[in-house]
């Protein structure tokens, strides 16, 4: 009896390890596009140091995003964002905690491209808000590239685009995620 | 012995179960800390006359046109000074983000200045930060004027100047910067036998930010050793740094009418208690010279 609820036991716990196989980056990549028609200047970022960890197990998807880690062309615009807009030394980083809604549809451990919704909660300039994105997970040889893409309304986040150049930034921010995860050894 | 397993895997099973609830980020461990730049301390590279503890960023170019119109006590007669104006227009190059470069020419005495300025230390937070930023200015003048005096034996040194100074500031806060600034000018050719050729002053440059995208400046000079005995008075500038986009406006009050050390620190003939201030702006716009990759 007790032999048999040891090895029930190590199956529970094997079972668990396996399923709990997640995948992370530290080296994730977010384009930020807030170019409006009237821009004089294409408003254009890219963060390189984007950390995400997926959890294949019930698709719990988390996204730490350093605000100071955007890249623009212009200095002075990379300058403002952190300074007048995102206020960076207040609020240094942007999270999102969520999960894949269709996890079942995906199998993490055999090749092959699945079409996902992911859901959840970003917080960015201290402020959260429901965020839904359509995206993609291709599966391959182990890792994972997961991209997505979806547009921030500015103001939900308290962002505010002072009245002299209303029209030059857009009041929508495109965000275009695309990240490679590897598995994870815990 | 087997309950000690049962419970070891009991364990097990719950802190596996555990774990897929709890923060997936902290799973990847504790960032480690690191060094970063407090940035921002001012708008510009300059507080108004002065030399600023802030640098352009590497790659970009600052365009200046700086206009100080006359004197406000000459009354309707010239507009307030607005009749009158001297300019200086100049161009600086940030090199590395601790190292600039400028020139620029000014209408008053014809003359052309340069410099450099460099900071070994940054202001930063984080492990080994530093809580000031200490850099150092050195440039020249050459004055353009024709020769006082085109009988005697004139050299080309004599049109020259020099200065040196070193700058000690702090952000203190988002709103609040202060910096020191002891200097040395040293002109090759003064006026008068009784005037020194080596002026040795210690300004204070500071920044209040009234908004998101308006400070309030003001950067004042003490001459401490040299100054001469009538005529020339410490200059003070008091101003509004606004900052709209691609550009930042210093609209400010100042006796000095000279923009470059040597004219500002030496030649300051204006007397703020008696109205003899200007008003004037400096209108900076920057340029992305080398541009990133974004691909």
């Amino acid at each position: 009896m007790k032999k048999s609820l040891f090895i029930f036991l190590l199956g529970v716990c094997v079972t668990n390890l396996a399923h709990a196989q997640k995948f992370f980056t530290k080296a994730g990549r977010i384009d930020f596009n807030a170019t409006a028609s009237s821009s004089p200047k294409n408003i254009l970022a890219v963060n390189r140091t984007v950390t995400c960890v997926l959890d294949a197990a019930n698709g719990n998807m988390q996204f730490a995003v350093l605000i100071k880690g955007f890249i623009f062309e212009l200095a002075l615009m990379q300058e403002h964002f952190n300074e007048n807009y995102l206020e960076s030394d207040k609020f240094p980083k942007a999270e999102f905690k969520g999960a894949v809604v269709n996890n079942a549809a995906v199998n993490y451990f055999k090749d092959g491209a699945y079409v996902v919704t992911v859901k959840g909660k970003l917080t960015m300039h201290g402020q959260t808000k429901d965020v839904e994105a359509p995206g993609k997970l291709v599966v391959q040889g182990g890792t994972i590239n997961a991209t997505a893409s979806f547009a921030l309304l500015l103001a939900d986040y308290g962002v505010s685009i002072p009245g002299v150049v209303a029209d030059k930034v857009n009041k929508t921010a495109k965000i275009e995620v695309a990240c490679n995860l590897e598995s994870l050894k815990s | 012995m087997q309950s000690k397993l049962f419970a070891l895997f009991l364990f097990l099973f719950f802190s596996v179960g555990v774990q897929a609830q709890d923060d997936l980020l902290s799973l990847l461990g504790e960032e480690k800390p690191t060094k970063e730049r407090i940035k921002s301390a001012f708008k510009s590279p300059r507080v108004i006359n002065a030399h600023s503890m802030e640098f352009l960023n590497p790659g970009t170019m600052d365009f200046r046109i700086l206009h100080r119109f006359g004197t406000l006590d000459q009354g309707y007669k010239n507009f307030f000074g607005l009749d009158q104006a001297s300019m200086r227009m100049s161009f600086d190059f940030g090199l590395l983000h601790n190292l600039m470069v400028g020139v620029g020419r000014s209408t008053f005495k014809k003359e052309v200045d340069a410099f450099i300025k460099y900071a070994p230390i940054l202001q930063s937070k984080g492990p080994r930060s530093s809580p000031v930023t200490l850099a150092f200015v050195s440039g020249i003048t050459v004055d353009g004027l024709p020769w006082a005096d085109p009988t005697r034996q004139n050299y080309f040194s004599s049109r020259l100047a020099f200065y040196n100074q070193a700058i000690l500031g702090r952000k203190f806060s988002e709103g609040f910067t202060l910096q020191l600034m002891p200097m040395l000018v040293h002109k090759n050719l003064v006026q008068a036998p009784s005037d020194r050729n080596d002026i040795y002053a210690l300004g204070v440059g500071g920044r209040l930010k009234l908004s998101k995208r308006m400070a309030l400046t003001w950067d004042y000079t003490h001459i401490l050793v040299g100054m001469p005995e009538t005529g020339y008075y410490n200059p003070l500038s008091v101003g509004l740094d606004i900052e709209t986009g691609g550009h930042v406006f210093q609209l400010h009050v100042t006796n000095a009418i000279g923009m470059n050390e040597r004219a500002f620190i030496t030649e300051t003939t204006g007397q703020w208690g008696k109205g003899q201030v200007r008003f004037g702006f400096n209108l900076s716009r920057t340029f992305q010279l080398k541009k990133p990759k974004l691909d």
